[in-house]
């Protein structure tokens, strides 16, 4: 069924960037969330793996992933740093990291076990539409998740009423690794059941250019991973139908489309005011 | 050179891979023996280049990701100049490929530049994408347009003997590339102490309020900063074409204009600096390619040692006051 093969390939998207809404939300740009989930996918694989239970691996992915995207916090919230620069750092570590374990440590990679299913439909694609109601509904009728979009809009106001914001910060960078880190491990339990040297391959650069294409809004965001999800899958499809289409052709759609949806929507509103700025008391 | 040093064998340690012999494989790929350091100033041209590059969008304040597409571009603009006009003289030609690679760098940052200022996207979030853009375009060109024809190999013609760059001897693969990378290096010192345009650069990348103030537009600064960048990454591929690949092939990028950005951010953004870096970074690379040849992931380690030196420069020097820019 295409369709269920669709909505499994846009998981690790969607979950990445429910995270990143978030995240973005919140103030932070989360560029290492592609470093995230590279280093859950080999974490959540070796789990998967090794001990054959699939659910575990999934869970270890998600620590890897809070792990992670804390370290990035210790810089761009702790010590204040560049988002970018910072997010930039955390790819390259991870980059490096996974493919010098993966190669002293693994080599020659089994097949992990697959996640069970229920009518060709594993959990994946529950989880996403369960958490995507979740942040909807944690960001726009909670009170922290009012103060969460208050630290990306107006961080000054929200310290003005005695909040952190800094905690708050650090509390959505976490949320953000979480959900990076489910997506890294679906990838590769739930999807290719094996780890290759960048197995994330662009996914997670893919899901913040989709939190924009989606307006910062969790359903939309979700809509969004569908069609760049279907667009991969329909690209593999085209390619074992031999149509004659050339590959890079069809590898290249899933970044056009979201290139010429990005200025097509133009400076809409939704982006949050203060995205990607660090927040220092000192200024207030 | 202290903390370089305790990174290293720290990294090193940490992903369990003997620290005295990686260490003597290491050096000798890249400082220690005459090979060596010819290996390191081959990879230190292109990253030279391409740090320029990325330093002068970031100082800006455009955080231009796109070194890897504008470098990709770049080399595709070359070899289609390669066959556009064959029938030049092999000087002219050569540097007519260089020049169209420029201006492929160019162009592809120009995109994004445009993006930003006409339909408010990201240029982080832009560049990012190009970048996968310009993989696939590599890719399709020389599977079909620009196809050698002797055989099925997807890769472009051979750039003849008489057009490439010239070699410094017959052992080392340093090459004139290196000439122009010194030179532009040059120009830019030159550049950022005595010009009004290079303090205006600075000023809207650090201060865009006060920049505004003084009646400079921010969105042209920006704009040549990025074609600049662009312009620089693209160079970096012409002499990469031209000097060592001579082909374009999947392989044709060496993350150069990715790793233009430690090297960037290393030096500290300024020309000098970046110079630098750019050589120790070359060094690592070469020597990190001697070490992969004696130990599984003594290659991809390197990336590690590169992380944790920005990440100790980025705290050692974290601001106390930022004024962020979009």
């Amino acid at each position: 069924m295409i369709a269920i093969e669709i909505l499994r390939f846009s998981v690790p998207l969607a979950l990445a960037a429910l995270g990143e809404v978030v995240s973005e939300r919140a103030g932070l740009i989360n560029i290492g969330l592609e470093g995230i989930m590279l280093a859950s996918a080999l974490v959540g694989y070796a789990v998967a793996a090794s001990t054959g239970r699939p659910e575990l691996g999934l869970l270890a992915g998600l620590i890897a992933g809070v792990v992670v995207a804390a370290l990035q916090a210790l810089l761009t919230v702790g010590f204040g740093l560049d988002q970018v620069v910072s997010g930039v750092a955390i790819n390259l570590l991870a980059l490096g990291g996974t493919s010098t374990v993966f190669r002293r440590q693994i080599g020659t990679p089994n097949p992990s076990p697959t996640l069970p299913t229920l009518g060709g439909l594993d959990i994946g694609p529950v989880l996403v539409l369960v958490l995507a109601v979740a942040v909807g509904w944690g960001l726009f009728r909670t009170k922290i998740g009012l103060q969460m979009r208050a630290s990306g809009e107006a961080p000054r106001s929200l310290e003005a009423i005695g909040a952190s914001v800094k905690k708050i910060r650090w509390m959505a960078a976490l949320v953000a690794g979480a959900f990076a880190g489910l997506a890294g491990a679906y990838l590769t339990v739930g999807l290719t059941q094996t780890f290759v040297e960048n197995a994330t391959a662009g996914r997670g650069f893919m899901a913040i250019a989709l939190v924009t294409f989606g307006r910062w809004k969790p359903l939309w965001v979700v809509l969004a991973s569908v069609l760049v999800g279907g667009a991969e899958v329909l690209q593999y499809r085209l390619q074992l139908a031999g149509l004659g289409v050339p590959t890079p052709i069809l590898l290249l759609t899933p970044y056009l489309v979201a290139l010429i949806v990005l200025v097509a929507a133009g400076r809409g509103a939704g982006a949050p005011a203060m995205l990607g700025r660090a927040y220092e008391r000192s200024h207030g | 050179m202290v903390g370089v040093a305790a990174a290293l064998v720290a990294v090193l340690a940490v992903f369990g891979l003997p620290v005295g012999s990686s260490l003597a494989s290491l050096w000798n790929g890249s400082f220690g023996t005459p090979l060596g350091l010819s290996r390191s100033l081959v990879k230190a041209s292109p990253l030279l280049l391409c740090g320029l590059g990325i330093g002068i969008a970031w100082k800006a304040g455009v955080f231009n990701i796109g070194g890897e597409g504008q470098f990709i571009v770049g080399g595709l603009f070359g070899g289609i100049a390669l066959v556009v006009f064959r029938g030049a003289p092999p000087f002219v030609l050569t540097l007519l490929i260089l020049v169209s690679a420029a201006m492929g760098g160019a162009m592809f940052a120009g995109i994004a530049s445009w993006m930003h200022q006409k339909r408010g996207v990201s240029v982080v979030i832009s560049t990012i994408l190009l970048n996968f853009v310009a993989v696939q375009l590599l890719l399709f060109a020389v599977q079909g347009p620009l196809k050698q024809t002797r055989d099925s190999l997807p890769q472009s013609e051979t750039v003849p003997e008489a057009i490439r760059l010239a070699r410094m001897s017959p052992q080392s693969d340093v090459h004139a590339g290196l000439l122009i990378a010194l030179a532009v290096l040059v120009a830019l010192i030159v550049w950022t102490r005595n010009s009004v345009a290079a303090k205006e650069l600075a000023l809207v990348g650090s201060a865009p309020r006060v920049a505004r103030a003084n009646g400079i537009s921010a969105e042209n600064v920006q704009r040549r900063a990025m074609a600049i960048s662009g312009a620089l990454c693209g160079l970096a591929a012409g002499t990469e074409y031209l000097g060592i690949n001579t082909v374009l092939d999947q392989g044709f990028s060496q993350q150069f204009g990715f790793l233009a950005i430690p090297v960037a951010l290393m030096g500290m953004l300024s020309p000098t600096g970046i110079a630098v870096s750019s050589l120790g970074f070359g060094a690592l690379y070469a020597g990190s390619q001697q070490m992969g040849r004696f130990e599984r992931g003594g290659d991809t380690v390197i990336f590690v040692v590169q992380a944790v030196l920005v990440i100790g420069l980025l705290i050692a020097n974290r601001p106390r006051q930022t004024e962020a820019s979009a």
